[in-house]
């Protein structure tokens, strides 16, 4: 991990001239970006639009790729070769200040929640209003409650991290992740090991905040079922690249093999069932003498 | 656990500290008792200091009175110039004898302070005339072989008396 | 003959260079981290409540072993050292000796080694932990500096932690050795207490010893909280980056005690 950018001093996120966002500019762009690890190339030329105020899902098998993209669109990660940007602006040539004050827009759900555990639910979600706004504590109290109120765990505001359910840590994270209203909300996984009660849950949360806050979000998953249900459009990574894309009803009816095999959960096809192996016959009957 | 009682408890945490290193200074160390107390300056030159170290004890019958601030060897008169502080409600009488002494066998070098009769007192920056260096061991051996031999093969008789008389002249030639 | 020899002394040498230059690499690397840490220090300060709580988890809960270990230390010294005094009719300088021991050496190596394995290995793993389960990128996509939240405080809560221990273990330990030499011994309370005093210097010996106290506390946190923060993301990552903390530390504060006894003891007693 290398070390951080360093942030900014400055509270006002407005303030900052560089990242001043074009209201007319989708809400992200990928054009042609490749990336790789070392010498292993994750991201081979991908070209993605996200429009402001769509749902989108990147589906994916697992170790396609997938999360390297939200890390780009972040600013953890550097493309080698094309272009990440976000309301216009290019996120790999912001200065340290500039990516800082563009993350204060930005909102994100890990896949397990990442709630700060010596901290209470509260304090979760009071975090980033005590560390980028200065409100005053009663007007953290309210929006913090509003907030919890919205992912219907009002309650649960003086429970500790460690005492929640893996449903409720999601939700406690959705919670966390627009306290400070933000423009772009990115889900790591979000219905990763979930009961089918959070399932639908979290699904419906998603897309209600997102139409009730106007904001963006990208959904990086592997839950056909429940990406169908809520989202605006799909896009299907394989090996690096993107293989498909459409809308939930293009994707039900698509005929493109990677598409039906992803969808239908067949075993085998264009992603192949067995590891790339020499031939079975050579390995059982080698060293025969 | 709440901030006020965290809070507390490293307000606890450092106020024993405080007092550890405070302990340590003053009553294990000795911060307040060293350069505090006011006194005057005095030199004496002894043919040998033996193992004086600086801020070694002055004493005058056992009782501590200063301490050595400095040594030096005077490149004239080959001798060692060693400077002292004494406290300031102890007087000294001009003629005081200075003598390097050890406590006990294995004991630390102090001086010693043997007072006179002369009416007038040391002052800051006077010299201390009568001094009696270490007793070095090596010469005091050297000095009884010598009487040895040359009071010849002597009779065995004296030779109970002989070993104490060479002891009390090799004292004697160690004296300046 | 020397044809065989050459590559395999050369793959020999090979691997040599390269774990040189790795081990270059990383003394690099961490001393990027250790000034990106100074750097955050005034945010730490800022946020006071942070490091407040960083001193109580590393020095207060550090209280017990600290303080029961310089009496147990001091008890033994007092024990062992008058056993060898006795033989030389030197028993009166008992205290002086558990004074000195304790106060230029033992209280500082010692309570820092006990350190970086309670309170070092803990920050490891804290840290190691928070960036397994992605609490510091979290932060960092909330645009708030895990340096400056996570790592400063907890450096800044170590680094003034330790001498305050090395002292409290060193004042425990001559208390240990009070109770051995003089009351169940039999010594002398004046003369114990006497000698040392007329013997134990302000400078240079308890200044050095909270000197070296500080020293050790600097490397045992930065060590610490850089292995927390380099540790792989895994559960092994996170063991094995604590065990590390704890060897390093440990070999660091015994390399740098040398170093530094060499400097500051070297001929300061003798005219």
């Amino acid at each position: 991990m290398s070390l951080p950018a360093k942030s900014s001093s400055a509270r006002n996120p407005g303030a900052n001239p560089a990242c001043r966002l074009d209201p007319a500019a989708a809400a992200v762009e990928l054009a042609d970006v490749s990336f790789a690890y070392d010498v292993r190339p994750v991201l081979k030329g991908i070209t993605m639009t996200i429009p402001r105020g769509k749902i989108v899902a990147i589906m994916g098998a697992s170790g396609s790729g997938k999360t390297t993209i939200l890390r780009l669109i972040g600013g953890q990660l550097r493309p080698g070769s094309g272009r990440v940007s976000v309301g216009g602006l290019s996120v790999p040539e912001l200065e340290p200040e500039a990516l800082y004050a563009l993350r204060r827009k930005f909102g994100m759900l890990f896949q397990f929640g990442a709630l700060f555990t010596d901290m209470s639910v509260f304090e979760n979600i009071a975090f980033p209003m005590r560390e980028h706004t200065e409100f005053p504590e009663e007007l953290v109290r309210d929006l913090v409650l509003m907030k919890l109120h919205a992912v219907g765990l009002r309650g649960a505001a003086y429970l500790m991290p460690a005492e929640l359910s893996g449903g409720m840590a999601r939700r406690v994270a959705l919670a966390r992740a627009i306290a400070l209203d933000p423009m772009l909300v990115m889900y790591d996984e979000p219905f990763a090991g979930l009961d089918p009660i959070s399932l639908g849950v979290i699904g419906q949360l998603i897309r209600r905040l997102n139409d009730a806050l106007s904001i963006t979000s990208v959904v990086v998953t592997h839950d056909v079922y429940e990406s169908l249900k809520i989202v605006d459009y799909l896009y299907f990574v394989s090996d690096g690249r993107i293989v498909a894309s459409g809308t939930p009803e293009e994707v039900r009816a698509s005929s493109d093999r990677y598409v039906r095999q992803f969808v239908d959960g067949a075993p085998d096809g264009p992603v192949p069932f067995h590891y790339p192996a020499p031939s079975y016959r050579e390995e059982l009957f080698a060293d025969v003498s | 656990m709440n901030r006020s009682a965290i809070d507390l408890w490293v307000g606890i945490f450092v106020a024993i500290g405080f007092g550890a290193i405070l302990f340590l200074a003053l009553k294990v160390g000795n911060l307040l008792t060293l350069d505090r107390t006011p006194g005057y300056r005095v030199e004496a030159s002894f043919d040998n200091i033996g193992g004086l170290k600086l801020r070694a004890p002055v004493k005058a019958a056992g009782v501590l009175v200063g301490r050595v601030e400095s040594v030096r060897l005077d490149t004239k008169t080959y001798e060692a110039v060693v400077r002292m502080r004494i406290d300031n409600e102890y007087q000294f009488t001009k003629d005081t004898i200075a003598s390097i002494n050890t406590s006990g066998l294995l004991g630390e070098v102090y001086v010693g302070l043997d007072a006179g009769g002369d009416p007038t007192m040391l002052k800051d920056g006077d010299r201390i005339a009568k001094t009696q260096s270490a007793v070095v061991v090596e010469k005091l051996i050297s000095q009884f072989l010598f009487d040895k031999a040359s009071s010849g093969g002597g009779s065995s008789a004296s030779g109970d008396a002989a070993p104490a008389k060479a002891a009390a002249k090799a004292a004697e030639g160690a004296r300046k | 003959m020397s044809a065989e020899i050459a590559p395999g002394v050369a793959q020999w040498l090979r691997r040599v260079g390269g774990a040189v230059t790795d081990a270059g690499i990383k003394l690099g690397y961490a001393s990027r981290f250790f000034v990106a840490v100074l750097w955050e220090t005034p945010g730490a300060f800022r946020r006071i409540h942070l490091t407040v709580r960083e001193i109580y988890f590393s020095g207060v809960l550090s209280l017990v072993i600290i303080l029961m270990s310089g009496l147990f230390v001091g008890m033994v010294l007092s024990l062992q050292g008058y056993e060898t005094l006795s033989r030389y009719g030197a028993d009166e300088q008992l205290g002086i000796l558990v004074a000195l021991a304790l106060v230029r050496e033992l209280g500082p190596v010692i309570s820092g080694l006990l350190f970086a394995s309670r309170a070092g290995s803990a920050i490891t793993a804290e840290i190691g932990l928070m960036k397994t389960t992605e609490q510091l990128t979290a932060m960092e996509m909330m645009a708030v500096d895990p340096v400056a939240r996570v790592v400063a405080p907890r450096f800044w809560g170590g680094v003034i932690s330790m001498p305050f221990l090395a002292a409290l273990f060193s004042a425990f330990g001559i208390f240990g050795g009070y109770i051995v030499g003089v009351r169940l011994i039999g010594i002398d309370a004046g003369a114990f207490w006497g000698q040392m005093t007329a013997g134990v210097d302000f400078y240079p010996d308890v200044t050095n010893g909270i000197i070296k106290s500080f020293v050790f506390g600097t490397a045992v946190s930065l060590i610490a909280v850089f292995e927390g923060y380099n540790a792989k993301p895994t559960a092994e990552g996170v063991s094995s980056a604590t065990t590390r903390t704890v060897v390093m530390a440990s070999l660091s504060i015994l390399a740098l005690d040398f170093v530094m006894t060499v400097f500051m003891f070297r001929g300061a007693r003798f005219v």
